[in-house]
């Protein structure tokens, strides 16, 4: 440091100027070992500082393309009418109101739908949980002859589209028979669309909304347990399904928790099967969120779009609501599931 | 003799044990998915009429519907070669966006949980009503529908003109083809955010399965940053690069339009023939670009063990 700053008083005092001199004084400023060291340092500092800015400025920004239409979402359900109209106000409402919510649930019947969605979504997931976790098991630590195939075809399950096998599935439940014991019963088959049982039937036979994914996931987390512990169990004297039960599927919480959250959140937010099965809007509560606009806009009269788009808004934040608190108090597990699991093989 | 007959049976005990732990799952595939499988490809081959009563009835058609869907139908082929080419476009620029955002976040800073919380949004809420009202919210916040014209003008006006910029660059010798390719990338950024937060989490485990003394031998080999990346990084997360864009093909295929046409055609307009025929297509198409791209990159994978 000394060095340096005797070197740039060198330079302040030399009033006649020179080629010599001003030579000299590069290589003396060239040879300087602690300038060349501070200048290094500084480099490495403002490098480390600008790529520091970067990263930040791209996660905001990234950050921002993501929040930011829930953002707007969520502040323009509290606009009211001289709000919509005011360009001046953006953001912030100035004379917020209520109205859209209360007028939004009247119309959602919100606490009933969510309960009967919740109801839904739950039951199944806990029957996709049951399933999903018996089949990973039965990939993961049995050997029998076809095995390879049939994991070869849990994968093809989950890259066909779902779309591909719509009608035919349509086509069965329209008229549901069982090797024609229904039609002994009955006389005819029966037609069990608009009603949820479809969606249960398929759940059930592990053919649900992603089962295969969850498959998967199950069967890298059963293979990744040591096989000790089932060994342990079947000398101590436990069967297969005891094994299962009270031992394997203890050990595989993790998983369980993953496929259990993700199952419940994805068939809250399913729409595509709520469609094709006709099941009624009551039941989904992500399916009678689409109606909510019309429906408010003939009862209330409600003509300008724009006004009709803030009772949309708010209705999407009561449907949102319930899956957002979910998300932030198990936000660990979603994460940390998908990186453990098993997604990743 | 005795002793291996014994081990036979305890061997064929486990298979049938087996066997009974993916009997669900077995008969629904079979059930759901076979079946299925090859009643669409029936549709697609007759012509389908409902009977009142429930039932419906099939007249052979032989290849009328592929015919008809290629040849006369007013919009089959252009909405399904854009949702391929979409789909095409969008694939690389995913996987790249999620493997970038990954090493970002793979580091540790303040608030990393949050920043990886907010990423992991999009997945969540991936209702499509959701979905639709936040397109919705997105274009009103960029100015609205009532503002693009006035924009427009404004733009046209103030001599700031983006075809300017394009001449450029492609003056400066950039092929045209991948000006306009960065420039959709641009445009469509705030889509490929959104269906990136899968991929993104895959990314990051990968990282983090990488063994550090792996970058502690290229640190004392003297590898530079961008060295350390290509020849230590890259290749070992290059089969979940696989994993990635199987993910993001059948995702971005699962809601294109091409699906939505065919609902549309099936329950809509009641031509299920036609319907199926548009599935079955859409399908064949997915599955090849899989198998092609999956051949692509496990030629240059690397698997470590």
């Amino acid at each position: 440091m000394a060095k340096t700053t005797k070197a740039t008083k060198a330079t302040k005092n030399t009033k006649t100027f020179s080629v010599q001199k001003l030579k000299e004084q590069y290589m003396a400023l060239k040879t300087d070992t602690q300038f060349a060291n501070d200048r290094k340092r500084w480099q490495s500092n403002g490098k480390g500082f600008l790529i520091g800015l970067l990263k930040f400025l791209l996660i905001v920004g990234v950050s921002y393309v993501i929040l930011g239409p829930v953002l707007g979402i969520v502040t323009s359900s509290f606009f009211s009418n001289a709000d919509n109209y005011n360009p001046m106000v953006y953001m912030i409402p100035q004379e917020p109101t209520l109205e859209r919510y209360s007028k939004a649930s009247a119309y959602l019947d919100y606490w009933k739908t969510l309960s009967n969605s919740m109801i839904y979504s739950v039951t199944l997931m806990m029957i996709q949980v049951f399933i999903c976790s018996m089949v990973g098991y039965g990939f993961a630590r049995y050997k029998f002859p076809l095995k390879n195939l049939f994991f070869a075809l849990v994968v093809v399950m989950i890259v066909i589209p779902t779309h591909t096998i719509m009608l035919p599935l349509y086509m069965t439940f329209a008229n549901f028979d069982v090797l024609g014991i229904i039609r002994l019963i009955k006389g005819a088959p029966v037609n069990i669309l608009s009603t949820p049982i479809p969606v249960y039937i398929m759940t059930v036979f592990g053919c649900g909304l992603r089962s295969g994914l969850y498959i998967y996931i199950f069967n890298q987390f059963f293979r990744g347990l040591p096989k000790e512990i089932e060994e342990a169990a079947f000398v101590d004297g436990a069967g297969t399904w005891y094994t299962y039960f009270r031992i394997m599927l203890v050990n595989a919480m993790p998983s369980v928790i993953t496929v259990a959250i993700f199952s419940m959140v994805w068939q809250y937010n399913d729409t595509f099967y709520g469609k094709l099965f006709l099941i009624s809007d009551d039941l989904i509560i992500s399916k009678k969120i689409a109606g909510l606009t019309a429906n408010i806009a003939t009862n209330e009269k409600i003509y300008d779009p724009a006004i009709q788009q803030l009772y949309l808004d708010a209705g999407i934040v009561l449907v949102m609501l319930p899956v957002v608190i979910i998300y932030v108090v198990l936000q660990k597990y979603f994460i940390e599931g998908v990186e453990r699991s098993g997604i990743v093989g | 003799m005795k002793k291996k007959k014994r081990k036979m049976t305890l061997t064929r005990k486990r298979a049938i044990t087996g066997y009974l732990f993916i009997m669900p799952w077995l008969i629904g595939f079979l059930w759901f998915y076979v079946r299925s499988l090859f009643m669409t490809m029936q549709f697609s081959l007759n012509v389908l009429e409902v009977r009142p009563g429930g039932g419906y009835t099939l007249t052979f058609a032989g290849l009328d519907n592929f015919i008809y869907a290629f040849r006369a139908h007013a919009s089959f082929k252009q909405i399904l070669t854009t949702s391929v080419a979409n789909m095409l476009i969008d694939v690389p620029l995913i996987t790249f966006f999620s493997l970038f955002m990954a090493l970002l976040l793979n580091k540790k800073f303040h608030g990393r949980t949050l920043v990886r919380a907010i990423f992991f949004l999009p997945v969540i809420l991936n209702s499509e009503a959701i979905t639709d009202a936040m397109d919705l919210a997105r274009s009103m916040m960029s100015g609205g529908m009532s503002n693009a014209a006035a924009e427009v003008a404004e733009a046209a006006s103030s001599g700031v003109s983006i075809e300017y910029y394009i001449q450029m660059f492609g003056s400066l010798g950039l092929p045209m083809g991948m000006i306009e390719y960065i420039m959709g990338a641009v445009a469509r950024i705030s889509e490929i955010i959104n269906a990136s937060g899968v991929q993104i989490i895959i990314f990051i485990a990968a990282l983090q399965s990488i063994p550090g003394s792996m970058y502690e031998v290229a640190k004392i080999e003297g590898a530079t940053g961008y060295e350390t990346f290509w020849k230590v990084t890259f290749p070992m997360v290059m089969p979940h690069i696989i994993t990635n864009v199987v993910y993001t093909v059948v995702d971005s295929f699962a809601d294109s339009e091409v699906v939505e046409l065919a609902y549309d055609t099936a329950f809509t307009n009641n031509n299920y023939g036609l319907s199926s025929v548009m599935s079955l297509v859409s399908t064949v198409i997915t599955c090849l670009i899989l198998v092609i791209v999956c051949r692509f990159i496990q030629k240059r994978a690397f698997y470590y063990n």
